[in-house]
């Protein structure tokens, strides 16, 4: 039986302890241990996006991240985007602008245009596209997904949440 | 976004934008999609596959697999009921042989394809069922491989079936053969067409194989409980088809099967056949605990059904004034290992927007090994129309006609035959040219060098079939909607928007869900882009229904005829007391107190399906050095009948668009001679990304359809068809070449350029 | 994936003992974004990961006169966010830009990326004209290698047992020098390249002479390579199409590359004339731009 092995590391404001063996990824350990089954599997290679979490500040895809590597980190997965005042910007702009179709690659979007708009809520479509370059969608064409990060840039010039 | 309508209705949900009922949910993380299933001691299920493209299965041993501590059952086709002589009915897809299901499921005798299942196991955790697979020992004899669709059709080739003879004209060949059927569609007479022609060009066009490129891998679980039912949750396009299929293969009754369709991350037609389902179910059957089954991304590719690869010859004859005269085609489509490729669609769409009066139409499904085939957006239409409207667009340049004045001067309309004799309906084919003719993308200017700008068309006929709703009338006057499709991409809102416009109440109060195969009547398949127009047509008369039986209750709360009963906008009135009111919400909360049900069960097969034409203009800038396309700007337009959600319409079109751009430009599997492929990651199967593509414009056309209460047609396919000739198209235009070989790859374009000069 | 076992030492001295005692059977984890995905695909077998993020040394950027010191596991982000790497070195800018996507820049390093050994890898080609050099430590203390000759094969690197790479050093930029590194690729990022070339170029005060240059390629020889006569096709004398044609066609005659899913040998081979082209054409636009960096 592989030695599993224990980590701290705060979850969505929340302090977590966990085991897991060291073969065992990032997002292996969030949807089948921590049970936050948000954050999505679409390749297991870094290719799609669909696992993004923001590990340190910093967006990262979840299955090329060994669980063991969160020791100490402070993590933001999809389920920590709602706050106190309900929905984020981002979640109320994705639905006013009809920005998913089946929803799969919502998650991995609204992460990494969190991640975007917290450093540049003023970003350019150009500067949204390239940003997201890393996650695919195969629905929508992106069109949507463009603008509605567009529409929550504003949203939060206005009242940062 | 903009529109051109001829509806005259005013409508007080359809065309409206509400938020989906489902959104929240969506953008939260908490909708559980597929390998979201989570059950008490469930185990997880891994399937081993063959590493051959064609080979004899000599033996499997499973001893050493059984014995890794921690997995607790192993399957292969040994645990499956014997399929021979059997007829699978698959609703929409017909009729199949049974053995070539369960044979896809879980290969026996033979392998025909890389990535076959060959066998499965259930274990305690996802990495152990894995090392277990490693423990599985299958001994093979490796076969030589067929993987062109042309050389699998020589009398020479080496067969994947030896018991597989051709249809065709309703009889088998004497010898067995790789093509698995031959078709024909013939009208009038060629050879007088060829003669009246003034320019008569003839091209070979070939596309590659080429997948859905779905985000969710598919991902199953089964419970066998020990009194026999089977609990089937998956990520499926249609819980019925799939009880159908599981049912069948398993060799239980259907009684004792439940499908339950989890949300849904992409399908596009993929989702459709059973591949894990079965295979879950066995294992949990063995194991005597849940399973679960997720694929990888690897075994999305090799293991599940991409569309065909394709080889259309075309030769088409034009007069002098731009009508065309003749047309002769012939169609070759690769089915994968198993027979069923969609030739026949493509055959039927191949001239679908024009009226030519002369022409044959030759369809041949071949088997080859690679994955069995399965439905894409409008399957088998965009290899064949990027033939036709590739071939258009070299007419138009040879005439220096412009090339939506050609397609005018031969635009189908109402009354025209279609291919299998049947005449079209009113339809809007000459409405979308028109509008594209009109819209601001076409009448713009584009000069500079190496941009170009192409053009094309595209048709696909929808489908109807069956679907079914359950509505109930809720103590607070809203309405519960359960339905029978799964949701892809929003119709549980667009239908739920049909019954609240039919009943008239808003869309807020419809609560929408997608219903199990106990809880809901049969419903055929999400896909055929039939959901808005059938299960919409079903919430129409449940709100009919709703709204018939309320009338009646509140004329016997007032004592008068239902006839003088109006209800509008939430409120019913008295037509002879104008002072004599009462809401609806006041209606059922004395309904629901008295023990009143006002519910209803409707199941409908809407017959007058409205078929959908669409028009793109794309303009291109090529790197004539680099070969790389980059695209400037799109423009689709399309006739969609009516747009129930427009947000969700506009949706359609962006995606089938953008599909279609990634099948133009780099999409393909790449096969070694041994028929492996190589590119199994979405790193090397390129599909589009954000920074690939402008925004995509769209200009909705609505010709209502006159078989649906609304004017719906079907609208998610046919935006997949007109991109790969209109980026062809637009390319030559750009840089003077024709591509004839899909995807038209930097590498490509450079060597035509070459060639060129 | 097969199981295996996780360390991650505090210092260089207890990450350099592992290494040595487990040999091929331990491999350093850097960002993660090769090595995982090679063990999860069976493309390599080991029992041990070194996890080195937590070495301060492997984590640093330092400037000195000397010019800079790149810790090897520094994530691409921390490079092209550092506003003095973008003012000196915008050629490992374009490098570090153009790894995968977001994602994988904010874990992926030019260490790993370098260790990983590709043929195909981007920041190889930038390192080796602005004439890095690998900063190795192991069981037997530091050497130093020009990266250049730090890959040996595809997959294999120079590194010995108990050997890991610490860091780059990257001269100061002389006045007037400037670098570019461009690939070529059938999206707009996510793809491998299917050829890659850096350049880099030193002007003299007219700033059309050229003092010294460099141009290596990426993706179309089992190593990254170095090519010598391209740097002399410019050297000596004003830049001009001339001796920009006469570097592309010495960097297309020193390739020397294979057929594979994502490029014909014919096809890389044209593309690395045009890419030298407009590497070289870029390179002197910067140069001519460049200020002194300290």
């Amino acid at each position: 039986m592989p030695t599993k092995v224990r980590v701290s590391a705060t979850i969505n404001r929340e302090p977590v302890d966990f085991l897991c063996e060291p073969r065992q990824s990032l997002l292996e350990v969030l949807r089948d241990v921590q049970k936050l089954t948000g954050t999505k599997e679409g390749c297991n290679n870094g290719n799609c996006g669909a696992c993004s979490v923001i590990l340190n500040g910093r967006l990262v895809n979840a299955c090329i991240v060994l669980g063991v590597e969160a020791e100490g980190a402070v993590l933001e997965t999809i389920e920590g985007v709602m706050g106190s005042n309900g929905l984020h910007p981002l979640q109320t702009a994705f639905l006013e602008n009809a920005a998913l179709q089946c929803g799969i690659c919502t998650p991995g979007f609204i992460m990494a245009a969190k991640a975007l708009l917290e450093r540049n809520p003023r970003a350019t479509e150009g500067e949204i596209r390239h940003w997201c370059a890393g996650n695919l969608c195969r629905c929508t064409g992106y069109d949507k997904i463009v603008r509605a990060i567009l529409d929550a840039g504003q949203r939060l010039e206005v009242r940062p949440s | 976004m903009s529109m051109t309508t001829e509806t005259t209705t005013q409508y007080r949900v359809i065309g409206t934008r509400p938020v989906r009922h489902d959104g929240v949910d969506k953008v939260t993380g908490r909708a559980a999609y597929g390998a979201d299933i989570q059950l008490p001691g469930m185990l997880y299920g891994k399937i081993l596959r063959s590493p051959h493209a064609h080979a004899r299965i000599k033996a499997i041993r499973t001893a050493k697999a059984l014995a890794l501590d921690g997995v607790k059952a192993v399957v292969t086709t040994a645990d499956l009921p014997d399929p021979r002589g059997k007829s699978a009915n698959l609703g929409e897809l017909g009729e199949v042989p049974l053995e070539d299901l369960s044979r896809n499921v879980l290969a026996s005798g033979k392998v025909f394809y890389q990535g076959h299942a060959v066998a499965a196991v259930a274990a305690s955790s996802a990495h152990l069922a894995e090392e277990a697979l490693d423990l599985i020992e299958v001994d093979y004899e490796v076969l030589p491989p067929v993987l062109d669709v042309l050389q699998a059709m020589r009398p020479d080739a080496v067969l994947l079936h030896e018991d597989l003879h051709t249809s065709e004209f309703g009889k088998k060949s004497n010898e067995p053969s790789n093509i698995a059927s031959h078709q024909t569609f013939q009208r009038g007479d060629i050879q007088k067409g060829f003669a009246a022609a003034d320019l008569v060009l003839e091209r070979e066009y070939r596309s590659a194989t080429v997948h859905q490129g779905y985000i969710e891998p598919h991902a199953a679980t089964a419970l066998w409980n020990e009194d026999g039912q089977v609990t089937l949750w998956c990520c499926t396009q249609g819980a019925f088809t799939m009880r159908t299929s599981v049912h069948q293969i398993l060799g239980i009754p259907v009684s004792k099967l439940k499908v339950i369709p989890t949300e849904i991350g992409g399908g596009f037609g993929g989702k459709i056949p059973a591949y894990g389902e079965p295979v879950a179910a066995l294992l949990s059957h063995k194991a005597k605990r849940p399973v679960k089954v997720v694929m990888d991304r690897t075994e999305v590719f090799l293991g599940t059904g991409p569309t065909s690869g394709s080889y259309v010859k075309l030769k088409m004859g034009v007069t002098r004034g731009g009508r065309i005269v003749a047309a002769q085609a012939m169609l070759a489509y690769e089915a994968g290992g198993f027979p069923g490729s969609i030739v026949g669609a493509g055959g039927l769409c191949l001239l679908a927007p024009y009226n030519v009066e002369n022409y044959s139409i030759e369809m041949y499904d071949v088997v080859v090994n690679k994955p069995k085939t399965a439905a894409y957006r409008a399957p088998g239409a965009p290899n064949s129309e990027f033939a036709t409207e590739a071939m258009i667009d070299e007419f138009c340049e040879q005439l220096k006609m412009d090339p939506l004045e050609f397609r005018l001067k031969n635009a189908a309309k109402e009354g025209d035959p279609q291919a299998n004799g049947v005449l079209y309906p009113r339809i809007g084919c000459i409405e979308t040219l028109e509008a594209a003719r009109n819209s601001s993308h076409y009448r713009s200017p584009l000069a500079a060098p190496h941009r170009g700008r192409g053009v094309a068309s595209g048709y696909w006929m929808n489908a109807g079939l069956t679907s079914s709703v359950v509505a109930r009338l809720n103590s607070d006057g809203t309405v519960t909607l359960g339905e029978g499709s799964p949701d892809i991409g929003g119709t549980r809102t667009s239908v739920a928007m049909q019954l609240a416009e039919s009943l008239g109440i808003r869309a807020e109060d419809v609560l929408p869900s997608v219903l199990d195969t106990e809880s809901v009547g049969y419903t055929e398949v999400t896909g055929g882009s039939r959901v808005t127009f059938a299960t919409g047509y079903a919430a129409y008369e449940a709100g009919q229904s709703l709204r018939r039986q309320l009338i009646e209750q509140v004329g016997k709360m007032w004592k008068v005829e239902p006839d003088q009963v109006s209800f509008s906008e939430g409120v019913f009135c008295d037509r002879k007391d104008s002072g004599r009111t009462i809401d609806l919400a006041e209606v059922a909360g004395t309904l629901a107190h008295r023990g009143v049900d006002i519910g209803a069960r409707i199941t409908v097969t809407p017959q007058k399906v409205g078929g959908a034409f669409g028009t793109h203009i794309v303009d291109v800038e090529v790197d004539p050095e680099t070969g790389k396309v980059t695209i400037l700007r799109y423009t689709a337009v399309q006739d969609v009948g009516k747009a129930i959600h427009p947000s969700y319409v506009e949706g359609q079109m962006q995606g089938g668009v953008v599909q279609g751009i990634g099948w133009a430009l780099n999409e393909e599997y790449v096969y070694n001679d041994e028929g492996k492929m190589l590119n199994a990651s979405f790193l090397d199967y390129r599909m589009p990304t954000s920074l690939d593509l402008p925004m995509i414009e769209t200009i909705i056309v609505e010709v209502p359809n006159p078989g649906h209460p609304y004017g719906v047609r079907g609208a998610g396919e046919v935006p997949i068809v007109p991109p790969l000739a209109a980026v062809a198209n637009a390319i030559a235009r750009a840089v003077s070449v024709r591509l004839y070989e899909l995807p038209m790859s930097p590498s490509r374009v450079v060597k035509a350029i070459q060639a060129r000069t | 994936m097969r199981a295996f076992d996780y360390s991650a030492p505090q210092t260089l001295n207890d990450a350099i003992a592992l290494l040595a005692k487990k040999g091929e059977r331990a491999r350093v984890l850097s960002g993660g974004t090769d090595l995982i995905v090679q063990v999860r695909e069976k493309r390599r077998e080991l029992d041990l990961m070194v996890d080195v993020k937590r070495i301060p040394e492997l984590l640093e950027i330092r400037f000195d006169a000397a010019g800079l010191t790149l810790g090897a596991s520094v994530p691409c982000h921390r490079i092209y966010e550092d506003p003095v790497i973008r003012r000196a070195y915008p050629g490992l800018v374009d490098a570090a830009f153009l790894i995968g996507g977001i994602q994988i820049q904010n874990r992926a390093s030019l260490g790993g990326n370098v260790c990983n050994a590709s043929p195909a890898a981007d920041s190889t080609p930038a390192l080796i004209v602005h004439h890095a050099t690998c900063v190795i430590a192991g069981v037997d203390g530091r050497r130093e290698l020009p990266v250049e000759q730090f890959c040996l094969a595809p997959g294999r690197n120079a590194l010995g047992r108990g050997e890991l790479l610490v860091s780059f050093h990257i001269p100061a930029p002389p006045p007037r020098f400037s670098a570019s590194y461009i690939r070529f690729i059938p999206r707009n990022e996510m793809d491998i390249a299917v050829v890659g070339c850096g350049v880099s170029l030193s002007l003299a005060e007219d700033l059309q002479t050229v003092t010294s240059a460099r141009l290596a390629l990426g993706a179309v020889a089992p190593t990254p390579l170095l090519v010598a006569e391209a740097a002399v096709a410019l050297v000596g004398q004003p830049l001009s199409a001339q001796t920009i044609d006469k570097a592309a066609a010495a960097a297309q005659a020193a390739s020397r590359p294979i057929s594979d899913m994502r490029g014909t040998a014919e096809y890389r081979r044209h593309l690395v004339g045009v890419l030298a082209r407009r590497t070289v054409q870029k390179a002197f636009e910067r140069a001519k731009e460049a200020v002194h960096a300290n």
